[in-house]
């Protein structure tokens, strides 16, 4: 039998179980049951959802999804009525959810004022979904599925065209794959943009046995890309590593994966268990004669694990250091072995170049950048989310039209690409595509897909102390230049944060020769944030040295906070709250913030009721001193 | 140490395996003993220096027992540009202990994580098991008078 011929009756079935699912005389219920949601009060949600069913009497079929991406209207949940277009309501609690079901099942009322969109129009007062503001600008081939099938179902990926791509692969000779994915103009998710299809050729020039890798150590604080990729669709990982496996001529694949991950790593789990139930992983996989397992090795909480020689290391159970390169991993990997590494991002890429041609996916994204990457927007912008857009899109575009600009109205300062190892890209770089080369020349990197948006709230300088904090921490010490070059730079930085004179010359210059001679890509983009935020931001370092004064008003050691005497309303609150009772007053007596008990912990600003507004930021001015104690007696008005 | 050895029946002597069956003792015992290391180092045939080396660079292994609850500030980059910072400092004040500590009565114990990749609703406290979003300071001392109630 052909590979074709084993694997038909596979899909066939699984698009029969779909299809009876389409053609169900019972509504259907989409909840999303991923890390974002389940925090969002998503469980919450469910549960009022099974009980709430059971009360009205109607019996439906609930079905946890993976996320679509809209973080910020989390909890959300769809709705699909039989031959009715499929609803999506965001912003869910248990009132609402209950309100939605009732109207919309028992009064068939769709409640537009709590709908996000329906999915392919032609409800009244309901836009389309993929109209949404936040979503027209995407391209959405990795997350395809995500939100749409239950992930715990292999059937649900199969009968969505899963698999086919690594049906098509097995069908064709190894050098034919490599030929497709090089047409496709593929490039490496994890940030460092490699072209895909030559690293392959570089593994499988060298001997067997040759191994896999997949880079799920998702470490870069305000990144979630993959870990909702892989709870939302693992099965696209699977048949991406199995495409890879195939062409390198790999037998062993291993996904190392972040511990801190518990619902991905049960997702992959069970997904792997399910391929090898279908034949799809182990021996003589659909009759083709190419034997692939695949392995979870579970990282535990080191940043530098997702550096490639430091992630073989610890997938040999070693301590997690770098080591120099070449050899490089395609010559001696794991175990001695050559080794291909690549993301999650990009193995979950393949299928759909295998299935649809590395032309068609070539036609996304721009002149060196192809295709569509994923990122994290996140920070100071009104829609924070999972996005997908093709290369080449404008920065302007990501934050305005998908993020829907920033929170409160505020103004753009900058935008941090590519985590703690990226840089600060300013107002002046909205309108810069966002693709390899032209984030490498802002100073930047694309990263893993961190993208964190920062308001006229955010000190340039206090966040490269906060990356700097993390990089430092997380630097294995095993070379001098990062080991001791971060602890320094973080040294310099946290005195600027307090006013005190630091030469940035110097700072610069030992942030590039830190850059030059380290050991490993932690240690070469540490200065990242350093050295962009020098470049866009010097003004701010030098209001700092030279004023004491942090213009954002975040930077503790040069701000007060300070009552203003003509709008306190003495009400007590502050005083209450003030965790170090710093605050002198009371009834009908203005309150005080003695300066010298003060631990700017932010407690009264928070508390103080906005019709008031009484509490406010000083920074780079002397605090007014109190009046008199007999002008602190508030005269309420009669 | 009946656990380890239990757990170590599972596994082979394969080196690369250490991590993992330090993980699994973890997940059993709270926190990784002496003893345990001891034990996975004979089983696996290596130095005790060797497996504590090991479990010592990573972040994920926790050496004293853990308290009756934890909790977890994010300071994750979207939590500190949203002042998580401020979270942080008044849980530590409340509650008298450092990251990586726990209250002499064993009932808080305290860590710092950087980013439980729900940065859409940052800052974030994690009590146990339940994600706190949008916390303040405030809203963070409130939050730990209503646990152990």
């Amino acid at each position: 039998m052909s590979i074709a011929e084993v694997f038909l009756p596979l899909q066939q079935r699984a698009r029969a179980r779909w299809q009876a699912l389409v053609d169900s005389p019972l509504p259907r219920i989409l909840a999303g049951e991923s890390t974002c949601g389940r925090a969002a009060g998503g469980t919450s949600v469910i549960e009022t959802i099974r009980e709430e069913l059971k009360r009205l009497g109607i019996e439906a079929q609930i079905i946890g999804v993976g996320c679509i991406g809209l973080c910020y209207a989390e909890p959300m949940v769809d709705i699909i009525k039989p031959g009715r277009p499929r609803i999506s309501y965001g912003f869910m609690d248990p009132e609402k959810v209950r309100g939605v079901l009732e109207d919309y099942l028992v009064r068939d009322n769709p409640r537009p004022d709590l709908a996000l969109g329906s999915f392919d129009g032609g409800v009244e007062g309901i836009p389309r979904f993929w109209d949404l503001p936040m979503l027209k600008p995407q391209v959405r081939i990795v997350l395809k599925n995500c939100g749409h099938i239950d992930p715990t179902d292999i059937d649900h990926y199969l009968a969505n065209d899963g698999y086919q791509g690594l049906v098509r692969a097995l069908q064709m000779k190894p050098e034919e794959v490599v030929a497709e994915v090089k047409k496709s103009g593929l490039r490496g998710r994890g940030g460092a943009g490699f072209p895909t299809f030559q690293k392959w050729e570089f593994c499988r020039a060298n001997p067997p046995p040759r191994y896999l890798v997949c880079n799920f150590d998702e470490g870069d604080p305000g990144a979630f890309m993959n870990r909702s990729l892989v709870e939302g669709d693992p099965h696209a990982l699977l048949e991406g590593l199995l495409i890879g496996g195939y062409t390198i001529g790999c037998a062993r694949g291993f996904i190392y994966a972040r511990a801190e991950y518990p619902l991905a790593l049960e997702r992959l789990g069970l997904a792997l268990k399910q391929a090898r139930e279908y034949g799809l992983l182990g021996e003589n996989i659909l009759g083709s004669g190419f034997s692939f397992d695949i392995e979870i090795r579970e990282g535990a909480g080191a940043f530098v694990c997702g550096e490639e020689t430091a992630l073989m290391a610890s997938i040999e159970g070693k301590r997690g250091m770098p080591r120099p390169r070449p050899p490089f991993p395609a010559v001696k990997g794991l175990w001695g072995r050559p080794t291909n590494i690549n993301n999650v991002e990009t193995y979950a890429t393949l299928p759909h170049i295998l299935r649809n041609g590395g032309e068609w996916y070539a036609q996304f994204g721009s002149e060196k950048s192809k295709g569509t990457k994923t990122f994290c927007l996140v920070g100071k912008v009104v829609r924070t989310g999972l996005v997908e857009v093709p290369l080449g899109t404008k920065l302007r575009e990501v934050v305005y039209s998908v993020g829907g600009g920033l929170m409160e109205g505020k103004e753009f300062k900058a935008a941090q690409t590519g985590g703690p190892s990226g840089g600060c890209l300013p107002a002046s770089t909205l309108d810069l595509p966002i693709d390899y080369e032209s984030l490498a020349a802002a100073g930047s990197i694309m990263g893993s897909g961190g993208l964190i948006v920062m308001d006229d709230d955010t000190c340039p300088v206090d966040m490269t102390r906060y990356f700097l904090a993390f990089t430092q921490r997380e630097s294995c010490g095993k070379c001098v230049p990062c080991r001791v070059g971060t602890r320094q730079m973080l040294g310099m930085l946290e005195a600027v944060t307090r006013g005190e004179s630091v030469d940035l010359d110097y700072l610069e210059k030992m942030a590039r020769n830190i850059h030059l001679t380290s050991l490993c890509g932690l240690g070469q983009t540490a200065p990242n944030p350093v050295l962009t935020t020098l470049r866009y931001f010097r003004s701010e370092y030098e209001a700092h040295i030279r004023e004491k004064r942090c213009p954002a008003l975040v930077c503790k050691a040069l701000t007060s906070y300070y009552i203003l005497p003509e709008k306190c309303r003495a009400c007590l609150i502050c005083m209450r709250d003030c965790p170090v009772q710093a605050i002198t007053g009371g009834k009908n007596q203005i309150h005080v913030i003695d300066q010298a008990k003060c631990t700017k912990c932010g407690t009264c600003l928070e508390v103080c009721p906005l019709r008031f507004g009484a509490v406010t930021r000083l920074s780079g001015v002397p605090v007014p001193t109190p009046p008199p104690p007999e002008k602190l007696v508030l005269h309420r008005a009669k | 140490m009946g656990t380890v050895r239990r757990i170590l029946a599972s596994f082979p002597r394969e080196r690369s395996l250490l991590i993992t069956i330090m993980e699994r003792a973890q997940e059993e015992l709270g926190y990784l003993p002496p003893e345990a290391m001891e034990d996975i180092a004979r089983h696996l045939r290596m130095s005790n220096s060797e497996v504590f080396g090991v479990a010592t660079f990573y972040n994920f292994f926790r050496f004293i027992p853990s308290a009756k609850h934890e909790i977890k500030v994010c300071l994750g980059t979207a939590c500190h540009v949203r002042q998580g910072d401020q979270v942080y400092d008044a849980v530590a004040r409340e509650l008298g202990v450092e990251a990586g500590q726990v209250t002499p009565d064993m009932k808080f114990g305290l860590e710092r994580v950087a980013c439980f990749g729900s940065c859409a609703l940052a800052p974030v406290m994690v009590v146990d098991k339940t994600v706190y979003g949008r916390v303040t300071p405030s809203k963070a001392r409130d939050i730990l008078k209503l646990v152990d109630k």
